[in-house]
């Protein structure tokens, strides 16, 4: 399915801040070194210019045009490696490594789709990106994007391929309160697509379990390699592993995106 | 215009011929299966596989990795599939690559080694046995074995009378004097060392005022630690005469070529290939580029040429 992953010198198209420390950048990937299409759900390797950082940021996919090669990553600016990498101007260069790791069951998800099945997608935080590519490639779904003011980067692209609605912790927009508090004004999904902090995927889990719904969380955490030698990036997981042969399974390589029964978070 | 001329790239470890002395460090190229679809593996002088144990292993908590300054820490915790599943499935994968093979032997106890040992001893793939006792990340065994100059002679003669491959005892420069220990394992037996294992480290974060690994500590490696490994590769060539393989932060063939002249036969490449995955094939043109420029027909004359 995924073409041949290598380390990609990719020409910045546009950089710029769209919310308080959330980057856009936008990456052309080189002829001939295009990936066909981009799961979301998907992420990269993006390596920062300075030789200091020596290890990749996992970023996952915004958006991709697979005609022009572009890839849409929106990023929180936390240490000094995504400040670098906020800072690139057009028509300079940057390393990305992947497309990488398992998006979304997306066969799966039409299926459900076709069949009826109502479906949420869930972004918090800087968890909110990868759902918009989610929605783009599985229009008429609801989504649920728990903010913490009322600076709702990227709401209205959502609103072109999805019900959408916003939780904010202030209240400033939306439901005041957390994503959990929108999807209890409504019937409970049959199917729910999640990203965003541990705590919000937890309490999705749970919810999923009581509403007897479907979940696919998308996982975080510290990687090195991204390909899934260097075995940072695991998760506790409910049964032995296939690769592991124990309770453990690679996030970048296994996941990032795990049917929620499947992991213990 | 200058005629171009051959250069002999290959390397003698322990009987062993490689193609080149250029492999990845144990732990940072699993068994090369993942890698397998960006490279020509069969370029590399010898793929050297994550350590493996007896029985599968866990590892520690996560957080396990994380960036400093020019370079990582981790704290994996050698998990691993164990013994059975990896001759099963890594070393039937290796089977297809023609280069050599070096497995790497972890153990909480001198029982865990010998069994790991006796299991590969008729494995005809395994060309060398790599004897990691030198991670800091595992609280029992590991580190024990290789920071004490006895406990390390020890487990060499007893891996020694059961190993049917060459040996490399794996040292860790979490000691006070490399040369002593690097003694130990040559008059333990060993056929050759391989140094330097991870450094001890620690990383704080300071907005949440904790460890920012899960283990607390971590082994640092990458570029940071280079002129460490260098120094510790010099005084074991120093005090031994068996080969040396060394690694610590190689990215480049002049980085390699640092630890060649300081006395390695062979060296490895680990958390750079994590930066870029073909960081070997980089260093492996390199090395041939420089012999080229230096007049110099085989690569293995370079072996500590610089000295007091």
């Amino acid at each position: 399915m995924s073409s041949a992953v290598r380390k990609t010198s990719t020409l910045v198209q546009s950089a710029r801040m769209i919310s308080e420390n959330i980057c856009e950048l936008v990456l052309v990937y080189p002829a001939g070194e295009r990936p066909e299409e981009a799961v979301p759900g998907q992420f990269v390797m993006i390596y920062p210019n300075d030789g200091a950082h020596m290890l990749g940021r996992p970023i996952s996919v915004c958006g991709y045009d697979p005609l022009a090669g572009a890839l849409r990553l929106v990023f929180r600016t936390a240490g000094a490696g995504t400040k670098e990498l906020a800072a690139l101007q057009p028509g300079e260069h940057v390393d990305v490594l992947g497309l990488l790791g398992n998006g979304y069951p997306m066969e799966e998800l039409r299926t459900r789709k076709s069949e009826g099945a109502k479906i949420a997608l869930i972004g918090g935080g800087i968890g909110i990106p990868p759902m918009l590519e989610l929605a783009r490639q599985l229009p008429g779904c609801h989504a649920v994007l728990g903010y913490r003011t009322n600076d709702l980067f990227l709401y209205g692209e959502f609103e072109e391929y999805a019900v959408t609605a916003a939780a904010t912790e202030d209240g400033s927009a939306g439901t005041k309160g957390t994503v959990l508090d929108v999807l209890k004004q409504d019937k409970a999904p049959d199917l729910i697509c999640a990203c965003g902090p541990l705590p919000m995927l937890r309490a999705i889990k749970q919810y999923a379990e009581e509403n007897g719904a479907a979940a696919f969380l998308s996982l975080e955490e510290r990687m090195a390699c991204g390909v899934g030698v260097c075995l940072g990036c695991v998760c506790t997981t409910t049964h032995k592993d296939e690769h592991s042969q124990v309770h453990r399974a690679r996030v970048c390589t296994e996941g990032p995106v795990f049917r929620a029964e499947d992991v213990a978070i | 215009m200058t005629m171009k001329q051959n250069v002999d790239l290959r390397v003698k470890i322990a009987g062993v011929e490689l193609k080149n002395p250029v492999m990845p460090a144990s732990g940072t190229f699993g068994s090369g299966l993942e890698y397998a679809q960006m490279m020509d593996l069969s370029r590399l002088g010898a793929i050297v596989t994550k350590g493996v144990s007896n029985v599968p292993w866990a590892g520690n908590d996560v957080p396990r990795v994380t960036e400093v300054a020019a370079g990582m820490l981790n704290a994996i915790g050698l998990q691993n599939p164990g013994v059975d599943v990896f001759i099963r499935r890594d070393l039937a994968f290796l089977k297809q690559i023609d280069t050599k093979v070096i497995v790497n032997v972890c153990g909480k106890s001198e029982e865990d080694y010998l069994e790991v040992v006796e299991r590969l001893s008729d494995e005809d793939r395994v060309d060398l046995l790599e004897i990691n006792v030198s991670c800091p990340n595992v609280k029992e065994g590991a580190i024990a074995f290789g920071q004490n100059p006895d406990s390390l002679f020890h487990i060499t003669q007893e891996i020694k009378k059961k190993a049917k491959q060459p040996v490399i005892m794996k040292l860790t420069p979490n000691v006070t004097s490399i040369a002593q220990t690097a003694r130990a394992a040559e008059a333990g037996g060993a056929d050759a060392i391989s140094l330097i294992n991870t450094i001890t480290g620690m990383k704080i974060d300071v907005e949440r005022q904790r460890f920012v690994l899960a283990n607390r500590t971590g082994g640092l490696s990458g570029p940071a630690i280079r002129p460490v490994a260098v120094r510790m590769v010099y005084e074991a060539a120093q005090a031994v005469s068996i080969p040396i393989i060394g690694m610590g932060g190689i990215g480049s063939a002049e980085d390699a070529l640092e630890f060649i002249l300081a006395g390695a036969s062979a060296v490895a490449v680990g958390a750079m290939n994590f930066h870029d995955p073909l960081t070997m094939l980089h260093v492996i043109d390199g090395l041939e580029d420089y012999c080229r420029r230096h007049g110099i027909e085989r690569i293995s004359e370079l072996t500590g040429a610089v000295h007091a």
